[in-house]
């Protein structure tokens, strides 16, 4: 019994390290749909959602039950299969990164030889990870590339025109902007020297300027720029443009199955918020608060990760702040700006970064 | 234990979805399929301790070059009109291939048998991002050099078939239209 415990332990301390994470992760991004129903209704001089709860706090929850008891319809001429595998796919692979996501920073204070049996015999520090990926950039960047089938597979299965051109639109955006946005994040994988996410804070807080937005300034700017263009939304939403497309590669959804591509994109959204907080704004990183609380105790890893999720949550109110406040762009317009602006600006960054890295590390 | 409990996993989900590629008319679901494939491959990669190599094989056959295969067959929107009878002579040949496949695994499985079986420290850190960066800058520069040289020039090659192509096409319909204008005049 107590060798069988003490092999499950490890698995038992990531299954709920995986329920707390995405129960977190799925509750902000609950509450970002809230903020963005909020936040566009004062923006143009509406109340938004009121009726549900105190000043409308209860919407997502209502909003929910209402996809779960919509009637699912299935379109008559579709791809059964493919039809159901699409947004199955979306979510899955917009929700596996939050795995990688560094909440903060190790708590190495407590002593955790009280567990009984033995089970916390040298265990010196818990990480607010779930699982440590040595190539956690890499790793988030190719699952949200896999993403792309969910939409793609929509649009196709869903045998309507509004849908495909949907799919078509999104894969070709989204094949065109993941390179610049791989070209952007190369730089401060240069000056972190690791692909590791906490490796990449760790290195921020070692290195001059304490943020690499400072030194990546043009490569934060592609990243932002091909973040919006990743995750569909405004001025890129062109997948979804309703007043061409109906709803784009969702036209044909309904009920539960259009509340998982829903869910996606805003779980999609947080993601590429957490890249960005992470990449150039020090992840948990609070420069100074190691002089208020010692490194490594409680009150740190709280404050630093509260820091974390309030940086992700500047990002997402600059999401909802660009969609209250700039028009789409035309697609020939998006594939130029894409290919022959952004990619060049991108490269044109890592050359400079590289030669920089090179003379400061002879 | 458990890495071999997950490699049969996922090497049977890996076979599973390499017979559905093949025996499957629609290329659309022939192309899902191999991604299930790489995707497997890919966790394969990472119970071996090889997480650089798992990354990269999604971010790159998983993530664009079937996407771009699949974007192709979404354009085409290709009928179920192979014509097999024309294809004959490819069973003969595709069948002494696989002889010749399987040969070769037999081979492997023989030359693994026999090698003494010994740990080495190598493999731990094999699969890590640094190990493979010094062996491919400084080990193996030539190949890698070459391998970079040999994939530009398929890109300047590419986009040069395909304007040279482009522009007698545009001709021809040009030419098709101008007659057809004199035709009804």
């Amino acid at each position: 019994m107590e060798a069988v415990l003490k092999t499950a332990f490890p698995f038992m301390v990531i299954t709920a390290g995986v329920l707390i994470g995405f129960q977190m992760v799925l509750m902000i991004v609950a509450y970002t749909v809230l903020a963005e129903r909020k936040v566009l209704g004062w923006m143009q001089g509406r109340v938004g959602p009121n009726r549900v709860g105190p000043w409308g706090v209860l919407q997502p929850f209502a909003d929910l039950l209402k996809f779960i008891f919509k009637e699912d319809i299935t379109p008559d001429k579709s791809t059964k299969f493919v039809y159901f595998l699409a947004p199955l796919v979306a979510l899955t692979c917009a929700l596996l990164p939050i795995v990688v996501y560094p909440f903060g920073p190790e708590i190495t204070s407590v002593d955790w030889s009280f567990l009984p049996m033995g089970l916390g015999e040298g265990v010196k520090a818990l990480p607010l990870t779930i699982a440590r990926i040595d190539v956690g950039v890499l790793f988030v960047l190719g699952i949200t590339s896999v993403g792309v089938y969910g939409i793609m597979l929509a649009g196709w299965s869903s045998n309507s025109k509004y849908s495909l051109m949907g799919g078509l639109r999104s894969s070709a955006q989204m094949i065109s902007y993941e390179l610049a946005m791989g070209a952007s994040v190369i730089g401060v994988v240069l000056l972190a020297g690791t692909l590791d996410l906490g490796g990449i804070i760790r290195a921020q807080q070692q290195s001059t300027f304490r943020w690499f937005i400072i030194p990546q300034f043009i490569g934060f700017v592609v990243f932002l720029i091909a973040a919006f263009a990743e995750t569909n939304r405004t001025p890129f939403d062109l997948p979804e443009a309703e007043t061409e497309l109906v709803a784009g590669f969702h036209t044909e959804y309904s009920a539960l199955k259009f509340a998982l591509f829903f869910m996606a994109e805003y779980v999609n959204m947080f993601t590429v918020s957490m890249m960005c907080t992470v990449l150039f704004l020090g992840g948990w990183y609070v420069p100074g608060l190691s002089h208020v609380f010692e490194v490594g105790s409680i009150p740190y890893a709280v404050v630093s990760h509260f820091a974390f999720i309030g940086k992700i949550c500047a990002f997402l109110f600059l999401y909802i702040w660009v969609r209250g406040t700039l028009p789409r762009f035309r697609f020939d317009q998006l594939m130029n700006f894409g290919w022959k602006f952004l990619l060049p600006v991108a490269l044109a960054n890592v050359i400079v970064t590289i030669i920089v890295v090179f003379f400061l590390n002879r | 234990m458990v890495g071999t409990a997950l490699f049969f996993l996922f090497a049977g989900f890996a076979i599973m979805c390499a017979i559905s590629m093949v025996y499957h008319k629609n290329p659309l679901y022939s192309a899902i399929s191999l991604v299930g494939v790489f995707i497997s491959l890919s966790c394969i990669y990472i119970t071996l301790a090889a997480p650089f190599i798992a990354a990269v094989q999604i971010l790159i056959y998983a993530g664009a070059i079937m996407v771009l295969v699949v974007f192709v067959i979404m354009l085409l929107n290709l009928d179920d009109d192979s014509g097999p009878n024309r294809l004959k002579y490819l069973y003969t040949l595709g069948g002494g291939l696989g002889v010749v496949l399987l040969a070769q695994t037999f081979f492997i499985f023989y030359a693994v048998m026999r090698a003494s079986n010994v740990p080495s420290d190598q493999t731990l850190s094999a699969g890590k991002t640094l190990t493979i960066g010094q062996a491919m800058y400084t080990e193996y520069l030539l190949p890698v050099e070459i391998v970079g040289i040999l994939l530009l020039m398929a890109i300047i090659g590419s986009v040069m078939l395909a304007r040279r192509l482009a522009q007698p096409q545009l001709e021809i319909v040009v030419e098709r239209e101008s007659e057809l204008r004199n035709d009804e005049q």
